[in-house]
């Protein structure tokens, strides 16, 4: 009954890459580019109610906070030409200021032509630089060059470099309704959120999709990823825009909304990390951050409006969950979300990815030892949360139909309004986090590192966090059948609420508490300095990082395990 | 698909479920401005409406139609008004529920909270409930139908002063800011004034809690404490209930609005609320099951005590008036010694929420 997942080929559903929407994006770069200035001018436009006062302060403002970028936190990816050209703005917003007896009308004409040339630039800097062709030899090298170290590492003998023995797919396994998605993403335009745990995901999710045969979906990655060469390698090849964190601007979320809405509505399937960044604390997100997420119901509404109402205009909401034994990151960011102070505050983002080499170290072990991965492909939604069936119509709880247009009709037309669209985009952000949930995997790993902190936190009830993790060593042993006695408890709980659907349990939970305890401690964090998690020489349970060990207990937390002790 | 699309575009009519006393004066005050249908249960009452522009005698404007098909009324209907009584909210939205679709735009105006027992649980017995066990009538909407447009009307609104066009106004709430413009564009007149609030739990909240402090007002006024007692009272429920809506998700300044305060003070001295008469009974020494058993309809306060009650085991909360209040009704206090309680009990600050 164990380990019963199989192997699937996948065929691509589109074999010719040319009608591949990513590349016929490509092809239409440019034109896509100015499509999407020229849209995001004059959606600001309209957010500023076409105020020239207005207009001038927030050209200042972005101005003002751009240049205070470029001298304090420039990076390697920046362009050159930065400097002059806000300097060009500089002096276009002073040439303006100093004509001061325009009447009103052209002083709006002369702001308008600076944002205009905001906006060029920005769209132009957020459009990804997709090439097919490097889209196929970064695949087949992924591909390739990973099989090869796995059987090396795994079949015994002469030759086994060259064995076919096991493939990326013995190591990454992909569960859930793979076979819905494939289907969905011939007949209308997927936008899939995954969780986000690691910066490994974006690529990890980038190679689930070639196998699963889905054409190359775009998404949104951070800038800094592209400081360093090998990830702008990969990034640019499987598609993806950049967003840079550091601009908060108007102008530039604005721009990066509006190209995400087009591209979407262009048919390109889109990926979104809604957590908007790496959970912090190893707790599955439950806060999203949903101004992305809003360019699909907004992408959804306007193709109604251009009466696309088949479901050849429909947007399909795809979640997934990434499931580790292992996050690479795990101990910077839970020393970042320590140090929040509950506040948002500035973080430098350094961590282990920063160089080509630790990258390479970190794949090569991840490749010759244990530690699997699973990825849980959820049920398709659409905008407004409605489970949809195989031929894409949505249903509601009790199965019958659902015409999503409804949704953004009054008085019997598709409407435009902002404000309705905002709370909807909220309803469908919490439907999102139910589904995480549902199909978030449990792991061994999970399971024992959860009961050792409950179990600890227990016996120091009146500790907060930051008490626990100060606390001396030797005070946080656990004894051996207490602990087992406890992850038996949790293991029932967590199989009673998996027969409700509400949650999922990886193949090997069905072996013997003793095999699944010796399997997660094997597992857990295996490649830390200090592991979250070891038997020590008594046979007690022991932690050598205390902060570690809440990082990944946190994997099961709001499912009310909690109440077990 | 294509029959609900034709249906929706016709959509001028405004539905109104339910002719009870607050359901008829919705609909005439409707009908001053719009073509008004209304849904009555019964084939005789529907008769009546038609026929006699009457609904079990109270007058209704002539124009007004009626029918008994949920069908009909949401397939001519694109705003309804749903105006139950508590106790038939949950069987009424699910038989409206299959001709609902998410193009509607539902404003309900009923005071009362459903609770939605776990297996095994019984509602006399019940001692804790969880706030995802309590439900307020907009949620019961979403849960039940596939309508998510949901608005809901709350306020100082005695049937009988409205009916006679004396000057009045209402809440109307809802996360949407389409729902509140339609509302206000289909009510205001110059007798009636219509305020908007987003905040649609802590508005359905402050209209349901202000029902348990009406039964102590009764109480008071059976006592015959006197004036002083009762600003006390109305002061201290006012705190009271500010804390509990932000407990179950609401805001504070909904408790402040017309559908809190506004409404509690009309309550409080309103002869003609059940709730009120439920604690000036109590106060002259009935018990509760000899005032409920000559009481035509529910009095919606005995309800929300037992359901907040349940609620402050959960959330680890204090809410005096109530759970004294509960002690009465339910655990046989003398009422005597409840006030004595209350007045012992030590509040130290006057306003410690804002």
């Amino acid at each position: 009954m164990e380990e019963n997942y199989i192997k699937h080929q996948y065929r691509p559903i589109l074999p010719k890459k040319n009608e591949w929407p990513v590349v016929k994006l490509a092809r239409e770069r440019k034109e896509f580019v100015n499509k999407v200035a020229a849209l995001s001018e004059e959606r600001i436009l309209d957010l500023i109610g076409k105020n020239s006062e207005i207009l001038k302060e927030e050209l200042e403002t972005t101005l003002y906070r751009e240049k205070l970028r470029i001298k304090q936190n420039p990076w390697d990816v920046d362009p050159d030409d930065e400097g002059p050209f806000w300097g060009e703005v500089k002096n276009n917003l002073l040439q303006i200021h100093s004509e001061g007896s325009r009447t009103k009308a052209k002083k709006l004409e002369a702001y308008k032509s600076v944002l205009r040339k905001i906006t060029r630039r920005y769209s132009e800097e957020i459009a990804s630089n997709f090439k097919a062709s490097h889209y196929k030899f970064t695949r087949s090298m992924v591909s390739y060059g990973f099989s090869r170290l796995l059987n090396a590492t795994r079949v015994k003998g002469f030759g086994s470099l060259f064995s076919n023995q096991y493939s990326l797919q013995d190591k990454i396994q992909i569960t859930g309704q793979t076979a819905q998605i494939r289907e969905l993403a011939t007949k209308g335009t997927i936008v899939m959120v995954p969780t986000h745990f690691s910066n490994l995901d974006s690529i990890l999710i980038g190679w689930i999709i070639s196998v699963l045969g889905l054409p190359p979906f775009i998404y949104g990655a951070g800038l800094n990823l592209f400081n360093i060469s090998i990830f702008a390698y990969f990034m640019n090849a499987l598609g993806a825009y950049k967003v840079d964190r550091r601009k908060k601007n108007l102008m530039y979320m604005e721009t990066l909304k509006t190209y995400s809405k087009e591209a979407i509505q262009f048919g390109c399937h889109s990926l979104f990390f809604p957590g908007g960044t790496r959970s912090r604390s190893g707790i599955i997100e439950s806060k999203l951050k949903l101004g992305l997420l809003s360019t699909a119901i907004e992408a959804q509404r306007a193709n109604f409006q251009q009466g696309i109402s088949d479901v050849s205009g429909k947007i399909f909401i795809v979640p997934v969950t990434i499931n580790y034994h292992f996050v690479l990151e795990a101990p910077s960011l839970i020393q970042d979300y320590l140090s929040m102070t509950g506040q948002e505050r500035y973080y430098k983002e350094n961590d282990e990815f920063s160089t080509s080499y630790k990258i390479f170290k970190f794949l090569f072990k991840f490749f010759t030892k244990g530690s699997d991965i699973s990825v849980s492909i959820g049920s398709a939604l659409d905008v407004m949360g409605n489970y949809v069936d195989e031929e894409g119509n949505s249903r509601d709880k009790w199965g019958r139909a659902v015409n999503t247009e409804e949704y953004f009709m009054s008085n019997g037309k598709v409407t435009i309004d902002a404000q309705r669209e905002e709370e909807y985009t909220q309803m469908l952000g919490k439907r999102i986090v139910d589904e995480f949930h549902k199909i978030n995997r449990v792991f061994s790993s999970h399971l024992v590192t959860f009961v050792a902190f409950e179990l600890i936190q227990a016996k120091n009830a009146k500790m907060d966090l930051f008490d626990l993790i100060r606390l001396p060593q030797e005070d946080l042993a656990v004894g051996y059948e207490e602990f087992k006695a406890a992850c038996q408890q949790v293991l029932d709980k967590i199989f009673e609420l998996k027969a409700q659907g509400k949650i999922d349990a990886a193949p090997h939970l069905y072996r013997s508490m003793d095999e699944i305890i010796t399997h997660g401690l094997e597992n857990v964090g295996m490649y830390h300095a200090k592991r979250p998690l070891i038997k020590d020489k008594e046979g007690n349970l022991a932690t050598e990082d205390m902060s570690l060990l809440y990082f990944y207990h946190n994997r099961i937390h709001g499912y009310g395990l909690e109440k077990l002790f | 698909m294509g029959m609900a699309l034709k249906n929706s575009s016709k959509s001028r009519l405004i539905g109104v479920i339910g002719v009870g006393s607050f359901g008829t004066a919705i609909a005439n005050m409707l009908a001053e401005k719009n073509e008004v249908m209304v849904y009555a249960r019964k084939q005789e009452v529907v008769d009546e409406i038609n026929t006699q522009h009457s609904a079990s005698g109270k007058l209704l404007n002539p124009k007004i139609r009626a029918t008994f098909s949920p069908e009909e009324l949401c397939g001519v209907c694109g705003v309804l008004f749903l105006m139950v009584p508590s106790t038939a909210f949950l069987e009424v939205t699910r038989t409206f529920a299959p001709f609902l679709h998410p193009y509607h735009l539902v404003i309900h105006g009923t005071k009362g909270l459903v609770v939605q027992l776990a297996d095994g649980e019984q509602w006399d017995t019940v001692k804790k409930l969880r706030r995802n066990q309590i439900m307020t009538m907009s949620e019961v909407i979403v849960q039940e139908t596939l309508a998510v447009r949901v608005g809901c009307l709350a306020g100082p609104n005695i049937s009988k002063e409205l009916g006679n066009g004396q000057p009045a106004a209402t809440v109307i709430a809802s996360k949407y800011n389409e729902v509140i413009q339609e509302g206000q564009r289909l009510l205001r007149s110059e007798k009636f004034q219509v305020y908007g609030n987003f905040d649609i739990i802590g508005v359905e909240f402050s209209g349901v809690l202000k029902n348990i402090i009406a039964i102590a007002a009764g109480a008071l006024a059976g006592l015959e404490l006197g004036e002083n007692a009762k600003g006390l009272l109305i002061s201290r429920g006012m705190v009271e209930m500010a804390h509990l809506s932000k407990a179950l998700g609401g805001t504070v300044s909904s408790v402040m609005g017309l559908a809190g305060i506004g409404d509690l003070v009309t309550t409080c001295n309103s002869l003609d609320s059940r709730n009120f008469t439920v604690g000036y009974r109590l106060a002259k020494g009935e018990t509760l099951d000899q005032i409920l058993e000559t009481m035509e309809e529910v009095a919606e306060g005995v309800n929300t005590v037992r359901i907040v009650d349940a609620f402050l085991k959960t959330a680890g909360i204090r809410a005096p008036i109530t759970e004294n209040l509960h002690r009465v009704l339910f655990e046989d206090l003398p009422i005597e010694e409840a006030l004595h309680f209350l007045m012992k009990y030590p509040f130290s600050v006057d306003v410690d929420f804002i």
